[in-house]
């Protein structure tokens, strides 16, 4: 019997060192394979260790859910398209605030069943994880829906919004509370239940489809705290660790995303991004006049460039135009110019959105740069080829104190030589924000679906090449 | 309160820790991975899950436990497999040597 709880325990400790080195090779694009496979074998060393547990009797049940839910998850790996990421993590989340939410409701029930009580401790580990786990299963198919489009993306607000939304969560802690010093109330510990899941809805509906790298970080944390709460209802300690490697990495995620937009975690939250209460447009542009250029004449800028840096955003990856891109730039770099990306840690719609999808389209990872890093290169930038993206180079971040998005860092595009800009029209971005680089007179808009843009930039460079 | 409860205080505080340390070293290049590797190991829940499914306690708990195993089992394993499809696209470029930057 020892030597059987010595294994299991055994097999949570593997699991828990392996999710650690796991996550530590991330650190290093080489080692991060390696190391995320080494942390899939420790999941299935905590799963056998459990399967172990001498309490296990229903093997029946537990295999039909593992084969089924290999079903549901294994096209959820291979199949989803790289662009449409965003929304397998936020459906990734539901899926593991469900297990959470669930295991949470049959601790409950049991204990009452058993004893007709909860010890206090055994409570709260039970009450925060409901509530953690039901606020991301609502709030994660909130985020699911407004970046599949199923929802509207822009934000949805109403008078006293955030009133509403106060009260909804006093209201759910204040039953928790309650639940803590008298567990036998099994219609408070599903009112309870039911508005967890109503705040999470209420949460996400007044944050737009920019502000989804947040929200998506945050549920992140969410889900990987409520795990960590089944451990302490539980009293599983591989539960808590994992749950605790979780919950810090969507919550650093979520500090570096806020700080790439230069706001507060509240102001993500509560702020209603956008909305029309947000107030200052910026400058005025009326009576500016924007300059559109064909594709012919973009591509014989490009084709003689020495320096072209791409600044990617969600544009481009709606239009999955990343391809597109990779093939021009080898085109340009045939010509012997060279081809830099600048990645803003917000563009597209999750943190690291953009790296994805230019690894998948063979882009060596060594030429994705980092705000830091590629700021400084833009001054020596013959073209800077702006794809899909606005907010983030737009210059009001930097000088218009009355824009929304005063001081958030942006990349530098407007100290290049030129800007080209791929846009489908002059309509401000997802924030809702007028743009002067569009007017400026070194920028030359040329509109359309940035994936037509670009073949039609391949061809045009091909032209070129081809004639000389 | 009870020194096991105390015992897995720590566990947490000190694992959140190692987590912290760990995580503010990842690049922003790998940030999406990073979120996805974070969600599917965030699918221990099905330790929890099994438990609940295959104790025989009571059909209420059979029945969520069972809906639970499922979807953890659905999130592990589309985790681990799309963070593997994801850093397996991440290259270098082959021979020449990344010149200098600054």
């Amino acid at each position: 019997m020892i030597y059987r709880e010595l294994f299991i325990q055994a097999t949570y400790l593997a699991a828990s060192i392996f999710f650690i080195l796991g996550l530590r090779s991330l650190t290093k694009a080489e080692a991060a394979r390696k190391g995320m496979q080494m942390a899939a074998v420790g999941m299935l060393l905590a799963i056998i260790g459990t399967l172990v547990h001498h309490e296990i009797v229903r093997y029946d049940v537990i295999a039909v859910g593992l084969v089924i839910g290999t079903i549901i998850g294994y096209p959820l790996g291979m199949k989803v398209p790289m662009t449409a990421m965003p929304q397998q993590i936020a459906i990734s989340h539901v899926l593991g605030a469900i297990a959470a939410t669930l295991v949470g409701v049959a601790e409950y029930y049991t204990h009452l069943q058993r004893t007709g009580t909860v010890e206090t401790a055994t409570m709260a580990a039970i009450g925060l994880e409901v509530l953690l786990g039901g606020l991301t299963v609502s709030g994660s198919f909130m985020a699911f829906g407004k970046l599949q489009e199923i929802l509207p993306g822009r934000p949805i607000t109403y008078r006293g919004q955030n009133a509403v939304n106060l009260v909804v969560l006093a209201g759910a802690i204040g039953l928790l509370i309650y639940l803590v010093i008298n567990p036998a109330h099994p219609a408070l510990f599903y009112t309870m239940v039911g508005l967890a899941f109503l705040f999470g809805f209420f949460l996400v509906l007044p944050i737009g489809g920019a502000d989804m790298p947040v929200v998506i970080s945050l549920m992140n944390s969410y889900a990987g705290l409520a795990a960590a709460a089944t451990g302490f209802a539980i009293g599983n300690n591989v539960l808590i660790i994992a749950g605790a490697l979780d919950g810090a990495a969507g919550f650093i995620l979520s500090i570096v995303m806020s700080k790439a937009m230069n706001r507060s975690f509240g102001n993500v939250l509560f702020g209603a991004f956008g909305s029309p209460a947000a107030g200052g447009q910026g400058k005025s542009t009326e009576g500016l006049k924007i300059n559109s250029i064909t594709a012919e004449d973009a591509a014989l800028r490009l084709a003689y460039a020495r320096l072209v840096i791409v600044v990617p955003g969600y544009g481009m990856a709606v239009a999955q135009g990343q391809h597109q891109v990779r093939e021009l730039a080898e085109l340009i770099e045939k010509q012997g110019g060279e081809v830099q990306y600048a990645i803003h840690p917000v563009a597209g719609r999750m943190p690291g959105h953009m790296n994805v999808l230019l690894a998948e389209a063979n882009i060596p990872y060594d030429k994705l740069l980092d705000i830091e890093e590629v700021n400084g290169e833009f001054a020596n930038a013959d073209v800077a080829l702006v794809i899909g993206a606005n907010d983030v180079v737009n210059p009001a971040a930097r000088n218009d104190k009355t824009s929304p998005i005063f001081g958030m860092p942006i990349l530098n595009a407007d100290q290049a030589r030129s800007i080209i800009f791929l846009k489908r029209s002059v309509n401000p971005g997802f924030a809702g924000i007028e743009n002067e680089l569009f007017y400026d007179p070194k920028t030359s808009m040329l509109f359309g679906d940035a994936k037509k843009s670009l073949s039609a930039l391949v061809q045009e460079v091909k032209a070129i090449t081809s004639g000389t | 309160m009870s020194a096991t409860a105390i015992i897995e205080i720590y566990v947490f505080i000190l694992a959140g820790f190692v987590g912290f340390l760990v995580i503010t070293r990842v690049p922003p290049l790998l940030h999406t991975p990073l979120m996805s590797a974070a969600n599917a190991i965030s699918a221990i829940s099905l330790v929890g899950s099994i438990v609940a499914a295959g104790s025989d306690r009571n059909t209420v708990s059979t029945v969520l436990g069972l809906i639970a195993v499922t979807t953890a089992t659905a999130n592990m394993v589309g985790g681990f497999l799309i963070t593997d499809r994801m850093l397996k696209m991440f290259r270098r470029e082959p021979d020449v040597k990344p010149e200098e930057r600054k």
